[in-house]
């Protein structure tokens, strides 16, 4: 079992390009801003959105390849979707949304109603059958929605923002139970949402989508740990720089330079974790360092620490104690020495 | 208060500053417009203060009366099931295909809700007469007569009161959630089940109301069915021909049926309340 995609699709003016392969049990997390393509990628993995070029294969059998003039349409292909807001069929019970799929894919009523009731009290739903959607809870429902794109056992099962419909006191209990559920599914799992502690939650790998490509891709802690774009390293918090190595020097593509330790010659991304960078009035003196000037942009206090966003070359962001804030007097405006040890600079090819 | 706070308080409608409290009408404004509520109201009052109470149940259970409501009843019904089994297809294809020259054939369509109906009896005749374009071959090959027969009445019928099913349809299917039959589709239903199982139940409410609007229509058309079907008591003679008809030699008759006409109306009006009246 496994799903291999290469996709080219249009939306209008924007270009979808993505390629990607996936193992029969793997959970991959689609993770990237809003309008990064991720919607588009999971209906054209459906069907619902025609390819332009590429393929798509699944278990063997190629669902679309334009070059070849195949295209499976969605109702024929074996893949379920949980959709953003669930799209559970207002005029119909809960069973018989469930049944809707083995309805549809020949099942006589009597045997889809049971098919359904079987899925229902898999999830535990089994006393909520003859309830209209409407009057289920966010939680209820995306188990719901759950069972019935699984009702069709279908061989890879595709997730739309599963959780952005639900308010945050649930989502954290509905996302365990929805994790220990995917478990029990022996297909491919594609989720796709915007939010960072869900993917890591969730995906057994990552797979960071901006502006219709795909920017990386990895285990949850090889993307946090070399991010690849200004997307990622937000997201972790990081300092993300990208130059050209040379005798421990990176030369900084958007200006300045920075002293390293150990790296290779080449095309590098290098980070600087906040807390590590180091701020003061004067030059300060000793041990060879990267230090440099920069003028505090913006501070942002949260908790114990304060975020100073520092322009300079390179511009960075320190993470400092409000006493030493306090101490160095600092304001939005001031001119500060910014300092990095080499040691702390983590450099990897880009 | 902080400009977010006030565009906020824009969204909510709550009571901000741009929200305005009734207001006295200037004089001029509130005697015209009371003018305007009489000149529908003092009519109707009219329909009321002559009606013959005491001998109304009489005349409405009269032989010719009772001919002409079941007329218009089967009638009526019959052109409202034909406009829903080829109006909905019409609607669908509007709402979701397009080709070119669809903007023609949708106005084509629409048409008659603002033609004058005696023009729509006459192209009728044009086409289906005796001497029409397809009336003559219809009646040569297979025998088939359509003026001036009930089924005459049934199409003028439909003609007039089917653009009131297709546009209210129409509206529904470009309102609905389209992604509904995206998610029938992933589960395996074909284009036709869609259609069935998904699209026509999540528009019910508006083929409902497209579907009363248009029987009200069609219950109430008089000058294409007088033009193409005549006037023939039992076959062609609908409620509003009747009351045409009696004002002449029945006057309380003919103000009895009116009366019965606005009932029904009423009760359309009352049942559609929400989609019109707050």
């Amino acid at each position: 079992m496994s799903l291999l995609t290469e996709v080219q699709a249009r939306v209008g003016d924007f270009q979808l390009e993505v390629g990607f392969a996936a193992p029969a049990g793997e959970t991959i997390a689609v993770l990237g801003p809003n309008g990064a393509g991720k919607t588009s990628l999971l209906r054209a993995l459906a069907g619902l959105l025609p390819l332009e070029r590429g393929r798509l294969v699944l278990n063997d059998v190629v669902l679309e390849e334009p070059a070849r003039g195949i295209r499976i349409p969605p109702e024929r292909r074996p893949i379920g979707v949980v959709f953003q807001d669930y799209l559970l069929f207002p005029h119909l019970s809960v069973t018989d949304n469930v049944a809707f799929g083995p309805r549809s894919r020949g099942m006589t009523t009597s045997a889809a109603r049971a098919r359904a009731r079987q899925w229902l009290e898999r999830l535990g739903l089994d006393q909520l059958g003859d309830r209209r959607p409407p009057s289920l809870s966010g939680g209820q429902a995306q188990r719901v929605a759950l069972a019935r794109a699984m009702a069709t056992e279908p061989a890879l099962l595709l997730l739309d923002e599963p959780m952005a419909a639900l308010d945050a006191s649930t989502r954290v209990s509905v996302r365990r139970e929805l994790r220990r559920q995917l478990a029990a599914f022996d297909g491919i799992r594609l989720l796709v949402t915007h939010d960072p502690v869900e993917a890591m939650a969730m995906g057994d790998r990552l797979l960071i989508l901006e502006q219709g490509r795909v920017l990386q891709s990895g285990s949850p802690a090889d993307v946090t740990q070399h991010p690849r774009s200004r997307y990622v390293a937000d997201l972790v918090g990081v300092n993300l720089f990208r130059g050209r190595a040379a005798d421990n020097v990176v030369t900084l593509t958007d200006g300045g330079s920075l002293t390293v330790a150990g790296a290779d010659d080449g095309e590098v991304f290098a980070i600087i974790h906040p807390r590590t960078v180091a701020l003061y009035r004067g030059r300060p003196e000793g041990t060879p360092r990267n230090v440099w000037q920069g003028r505090a942009v913006d501070l942002d206090a949260s908790a114990d620490r304060v975020r100073v966003r520092l322009a300079g070359q390179p511009s960075v962001v320190a993470e400092v104690t409000p006493a030493a804030v306090k101490e160095l007097g600092l304001d939005r405006g001031d001119t500060v020495w910014i300092s990095v040890k080499a040691t702390e600079i983590n450099v990897y090819p880009a | 208060m902080s400009w977010s706070r006030a565009a906020d308080r824009q969204h909510s409608g709550s009571s901000g500053f741009l929200d305005h409290s009734p207001v006295r009408p200037p004089l001029g404004l509130a005697l015209l417009a009371a003018l305007g509520a009489a000149f529908f109201m003092l009519p109707l009052l009219g329909l009321l203060l002559r009606t013959p109470w005491g001998s109304a149940w009489q005349l409405l259970t009269a032989r010719d009366t009772l001919t002409a409501l079941r007329l218009s009843l089967f009638a009526s019904l019959t052109a409202t099931a034909i406009a829903i089994v080829l109006g909905v297809p019409l609607a669908w294809i509007f709402a979701r295909t397009p080709f070119p020259g669809r903007g023609l054939v949708r106005a084509l369509t629409i048409l008659p809700m603002v033609l004058p109906p005696v023009v729509g009896g006459v192209a009728l005749l044009l086409a289906f007469g005796r001497e029409g374009v397809l009336g003559g071959w219809l009646q040569s090959w297979f025998g088939i007569r359509l003026p001036f027969t009930t089924a005459g009445a049934i199409m003028a019928e439909t003609f007039v009161a089917m653009p009131f099913l297709v546009i209210t349809v129409e509206a529904g299917l470009r309102q609905m959630d389209r992604r509904f039959e995206d998610a029938a589709r992933t589960l395996g239903a074909g284009r036709w089940m869609v259609f069935w199982r998904v699209t026509l139940p999540l528009v019910r409410p508006a083929l409902v109301a497209g579907g009363v609007l248009c029987w009200a229509r069609a219950l109430g058309e008089f000058g294409a069915t007088i033009t193409f079907a005549g006037n023939f008591p039992g076959t062609t003679q609908t409620m509003p021909l009747a009351v045409y008809l009696a004002l002449e030699t029945n006057p309380d008759g003919a103000v009895v049926l009116s009366l019965l006409l606005l009932a029904v109306s009423l009760g359309v009006l009352i049942g559609l309340r929400h989609r019109w009246l707050g």
